[in-house]
C-alpha cells in the first residue's frame, strides 16, 4: 500500500543494530581468532585483528592423549547423556500425570518443584558435599549424574507439562473407550505425539548439564570425574597461562551447544525460562 | 446402513474373545489415582533427596558450630551463627555489593534487551537470523564467558585495552582496580544476558495484535502514544517475569566472580554467594556458612513471593 521511502530513523535503526551485532559477536570471534593464532600473535600488542598466521596446533593440543580437557570432554558426555536420560525418564511421566489428573494442591506442588531450581547453588553444594563424602560419591561420575538429573527435573517437568497440555485429553478418552487402559492410552496414544517435545526438552537438559559449573567444580577433584567446565577453568592455574589452548578448548566446548541450541530455537523462550513462560 | 457394513459383524464377537482379553482388565490395579502417584513419585523422590534434604541438612548445620575439616564433633549453638552474620558489618558490605551488581546488571539488561527486541520487531526480513545471532552469548557456559572476558580485559595484552589505548582513552585495569571490578562484572553479565531479556520481550512484542495499532492509526495516534499505551502495557507483564529470572540469578551470582575477579581486589567484588563460599571452603566454618546460605534462601523466597503477588495483580488488570 505505502511506498517504502528511506527514512533517517530507519538508518539509525540499522546503525544501532549493527553496533549490537558487533558487541555481541566480537568476543566470540576474538576467542576463535585466539584459538587459531600462533603463540606470539596471541600476546601481540597492539592486538592483531586481521593479519596473523593460522595454526591448528591449539586444537591438536586439546585432544592430545592425557590432556585434562580431553578427559573432561569424555566425562561431560557421559554425565550429560545419562543425566538427561534419567531426567527425561522420570520427568515425562510426572509431567503427564500433573497435566491429566486432579492432584491435590497441584499448583503448589509445581511451584515448589520449580522453586528448587532457584536456590543459590553455593548453598546447596555444602550439604551435598558432606552427603556425598559419606556416600563416597565425591569425585565420582555417578554422583554428578544423580545431581544433574535432580537439577534438570524441575525444568523437564515444567517444559513437558506444556507439551502434554497441548495434546487433547480426549484422545486418551477415545482410546479408553476402545478398551485401552489409562496406561496404555498414555503409552500408545499420547506418547508418540510427545516425541518432538521430548526431544526439545532433552536437548535443553543436555545443554544445562553440559554447561553446569558450580557443582562440578566442588564435587570433582581430578580427571576421574571432572567434567569439561572445571577442566577448562583449571587451565588458568598454569603459569604462564596458555590462552591459545584455553580458547581452543572453549571453542570445542561451545560448538555442540550452539548447534543444539539452533535445533531447538523454536522452543527457546520456554527453554530458557525453565518452561515457566510459553507463548 | 448397507449390507456390506453389517455382514462381518455376525462373526466378529467370537474371534474377539479369542484374541485378547479387554486390555483394561489386565491393568485394573492401575487406577488413575495410583498411576498418577506412581508417575510422580520417582521424580519427587529424586528432587527431595538432592534438593530438599540437603537444604534441611544445611538448616540443621546452621545451628551448630560444625566444621567440615575438624575431627571434633559439633556443638549446638542455637541462633549464634545467625546473630554473628546479621551483626557483622562485612555481611552488609557484601549484601550492598550484590544489590549494586544486581540493580546495575538487571537495569542495563532490561533497557538494552528491550531496545534490541524493539529494533528487531520493526524489521520485516531477517528476524529469525538476527535473533539467532543475538542468542549466542546466552547459550554459553559461565566458564567460557568468564574466561573469554578475563582474557579480553587483561591489562597487558587484552584486546579491549589495546583498542582503548589506540583511541587514546587510557588503559583501565578492569579486573584489578577497586570499583572497576564490579563494573566489569556488571558489563560481562549484561553482555551475556541481554539476549535473554530480548528473547522474551520479542515474544511479547510479536504477540501484540496488529489491529490495536491499526485502530490507533485511524485515530492518528503518535508513535510515542502507540508505544506508551499499546506496546508497553502488553509486553510489561512478560518483561517482569524475565526481570524476575535475572534478578534471582544476579542475587546468587557466583561463577562469574569465581572466574573473573576471584572477589578481588580487596574484596570489592565479593558477592554474597562468594562470601558463603569463602566461609565454607577457606574458613571451614561450615555451620556459619550454612546459616548464611539459609538466610539467602529466606530472603530470595520472601522477595519472590512479594514480586509474584505484584505480578498477579498486574495480570488481573
Amino acid at each position: 500500500m505505502a511506498v517504502r521511502r528511506f527514512k533517517p530513523s530507519t538508518a539509525l535503526e540499522f546503525v544501532l543494530l549493527a553496533i549490537f551485532i558487533v558487541a555481541m559477536l566480537f568476543p566470540v570471534v576474538w576467542m576463535l581468532e585466539t584459538a587459531l593464532k600462533e603463540q606470539r600473535d596471541i600476546f601481540h600488542v597492539p592486538a592483531k585483528v586481521f593479519h596473523f598466521h593460522v595454526t591448528l596446533q591449539h586444537f591438536k593440543d586439546v585432544f592430545a592423549s592425557g590432556s585434562s580437557v580431553a578427559s573432561g570432554f569424555r566425562n561431560s558426555i557421559i554425565v550429560g547423556a545419562l543425566s538427561t536420560i534419567i531426567a527425561t525418564g522420570f520427568g515425562v511421566p510426572a509431567a503427564w500425570a500433573y497435566s491429566r489428573f486432579d492432584i491435590k494442591a497441584k499448583q503448589d506442588q509445581l511451584f515448589f518443584i520449580l522453586s528448587t531450581r532457584f536456590m543459590p547453588p553455593i548453598v546447596v553444594v555444602i550439604p551435598i558435599f558432606l552427603m556425598y563424602r559419606d556416600l563416597n560419591l565425591v569425585n565420582s561420575v555417578v554422583g554428578l549424574i544423580l545431581l544433574y538429573s535432580a537439577f534438570n527435573l524441575p525444568f523437564t517437568i515444567w517444559m513437558m507439562k506444556g507439551f502434554v497440555d497441548e495434546v487433547p485429553g480426549e484422545y486418551e478418552d477415545a482410546a479408553m473407550l476402545d478398551g485401552y487402559s489409562r496406561f496404555q492410552a498414555f503409552w500408545k496414544v499420547t506418547m508418540p505425539l510427545l516425541i518432538p517435545g521430548i526431544a526439545a526438552t532433552a536437548v535443553f537438559a543436555l545443554i544445562f548439564s553440559w554447561n553446569e559449573f558450580v557443582f562440578a567444580i566442588f564435587l570433582t577433584s581430578n580427571s576421574a570425574a571432572r567434567t569439561a567446565p572445571p577442566a577448562i577453568a583449571a587451565l588458568v592455574g598454569d603459569a604462564p597461562i596458555d590462552w591459545g589452548l584455553i580458547a581452543a578448548s572453549a571453542m570445542v566446548f561451545v560448538v555442540p551447544v550452539l548447534l543444539f541450541a539452533f535445533l531447538v530455537r523454536k522452543h527457546l523462550v520456554a527453554g530458557v525460562t525453565l518452561g515457566a513462560v510459553r507463548r | 446402513m448397507t449390507d456390506t457394513l453389517q455382514t462381518p459383524t455376525s462373526q466378529a464377537p467370537e474371534s474377539r474373545k479369542l484374541v485378547t482379553p479387554p486390555a483394561a482388565a489386565r491393568y485394573r490395579f492401575l487406577t488413575d489415582k495410583w498411576l498418577g502417584r506412581g508417575f510422580i513419585a520417582p521424580a519427587m523422590a529424586l528432587i527431595l533427596l538432592l534438593s530438599i534434604f540437603p537444604l534441611v541438612w544445611a538448616l540443621y548445620l546452621s545451628f551448630t558450630n560444625y566444621s567440615a575439616t575438624a575431627d571434633v564433633g559439633s556443638k549446638w549453638v542455637g541462633f549464634n551463627n545467625y546473630k554473628d552474620i546479621l551483626t557483622s558489618g562485612s555481611t552488609w558490605t557484601h549484601a550492598q555489593l550484590t544489590v549494586m551488581f544486581g540493580v546495575g546488571a538487571v537495569v542495563l539488561e532490561t533497557v538494552l534487551g528491550f531496545a534490541l527486541a524493539f529494533l528487531i520487531s520493526r524489521r520485516r526480513r531477517g528476524r529469525g537470523a538476527l535473533t539467532t545471532i543475538f542468542l549466542v552469548p546466552m547459550m554459553l557456559s559461565p566458564v567460557v564467558v568468564g574466561l573469554f572476558w578475563r582474557f579480553m580485559l587483561d591489562v597487558q595484552f587484552g584486546v579491549i585495552d589495546s583498542f582503548l589505548h589506540s583511541l587514546g582513552l587510557g588503559q583501565p585495569q578492569w579486573l584489578t582496580q577497586k570499583n572497576l571490578a564490579l563494573v566489569s562484572l556488571i558489563m560481562v553479565d549484561t553482555w551475556q544476558w541481554t539476549p535473554f531479556i530480548m528473547l522474551i520481550a520479542l515474544a511479547g512484542l510479536t504477540a501484540v495484535p496488529k489491529y490495536l495499532y491499526e485502530a490507533a492509526e485511524i485515530d492518528r495516534a503518535s508513535e510515542w502514544f502507540k508505544f506508551r499505551r499499546i506496546t508497553l502495557p502488553l509486553v510489561w507483564p512478560l518483561l517482569l517475569v524475565a526481570i524476575l529470572f535475572r534478578a534471582i540469578e544476579a542475587f546468587r551470582l557466583f561463577d562469574l566472580v569465581y572466574i573473573l575477579t576471584g572477589g578481588g581486589p580487596g574484596g570489592t567484588s565479593e558477592t554474597l554467594s562468594y562470601d558463603v563460599y569463602k566461609k565454607a571452603f577457606y574458613g571451614f566454618e561450615t555451620g556459619k556458612a550454612s546459616a548464611y546460605g539459609i538466610l539467602m534462601v529466606i530472603v530470595v523466597t520472601i522477595a519472590t513471593q512479594f514480586y509474584l503477588r505484584y505480578l498477579n495483580k498486574i495480570k488481573e488488570r
